[in-house]
């Protein structure tokens, strides 16, 4: 279980994590903790599902890629089946089972280079035979996940 | 763009940095780059956008935040700048798109929201609905959910 210090943490972890020599050190004086403990905790934090990852969050249209929303006509039971075939690639950052009465149930996002996801696409079709709804975005408002922590 | 020591560096550290002492020391191990470098290099593409965060990502599940619903609108192209904004605003969206849309598939705004449960994501919608003026909608819960990871170079 989490205590008061361990949520203090994660807010200030998901603001942003310091870039410094010695990042946990520098976290541990903005709650006079010593550097070990901060690493602890954290590590802990990991352990229990609460941290996945410190690390970059990339702006992928800066590098030259495009995003794009993609839903498959599958039948809820055979959509385990689908995903396995779209979890395989790594320009696939989400997939989920939203099923919707249009039949369009497995919900995917694909990040890569134009030329790169029509040929992801082509493979998804020729492997699945299923119908795509191909939905580019055209403008992003809002982007990233931050929660209220405390 | 960025080059190729970079991308090396970006492609080390978006498995995320090592809990230790020095975890950009260990980093610029990996590539084979100065501690110093590394986080100059860092701070540079984060100047240049090309980093939007260096931070920790939060597994939401673990925080009780277990209903994800993707939210798909209907909005005329004279009002979906102004909607889209409006629904941007809203503290429990996390996410919010314009996409093209499809021959089936008319709905060209997205937001997705995150809640404690599928009737909290109901009334958020519903929230969302009144203060967009955006009336065609609907809402795709997850039910499974088979990958989840931050987009990757």
């Amino acid at each position: 279980m989490t205590d008061e210090i361990d949520r203090q943490l994660l807010a200030a972890v998901q603001e942003g994590f310091p870039i410094t020599s010695r990042p946990f050190r520098a976290l541990g004086d903005l709650f006079s903790l010593p550097e070990d403990e901060v690493i602890a905790r954290l590590e802990r934090l990991k352990g229990e599902g609460l941290v996945r990852r410190i690390g970059p969050i990339l702006d992928m249209r800066k590098l030259g890629c495009s995003g794009v929303l993609v839903a498959l006509k599958v039948d809820a039971e055979e959509a385990d089946q689908a995903a396995q075939v779209v979890d395989q690639y790594k320009e696939v950052s989400h997939n989920y089972l939203r099923p919707d009465p249009s039949g369009y149930n497995l919900w995917f996002t694909i990040s890569a280079p134009e030329e790169r996801i029509r040929e992801i696409l082509q493979e998804i079709s020729a492997k699945t035979e299923k119908p795509q709804l191909v939905l580019p975005t055209k403008r992003i408002f809002k982007i990233g996940v931050k929660f209220d922590i405390i | 763009m960025i080059d190729k020591s970079e991308l090396e560096l970006l492609k080390a550290a978006q498995d995320g940095i090592a809990f230790e002492k020095r975890p950009y020391l260990a980093l610029g191990r990996k590539v084979d780059m100065p501690e110093e470098e590394v986080l100059e290099k860092l701070e540079e593409l984060i100047d240049r956008g090309v980093i939007r965060r260096f931070s920790a990502t939060i597994g939401h599940r673990a925080l009780g935040i277990v209903a994800n619903a993707m939210i798909a609108w209907r909005a005329g192209p004279e009002e979906v700048a102004r909607a889209g904004r409006i629904l941007a605003s809203f503290e429990a969206v996390t996410h919010c798109y314009e996409r093209e849309t499809a021959p089936d598939w008319p709905y060209n705004l997205y937001t997705v929201v995150h809640s404690r449960s599928r009737e909290d994501c109901i009334a958020t919608a519903s929230e969302l609905s009144q203060a967009s003026g955006l009336e065609d909608y609907r809402i795709l819960f997850s039910e499974r959910e088979y990958k989840k990871t931050s987009a990757r170079i």
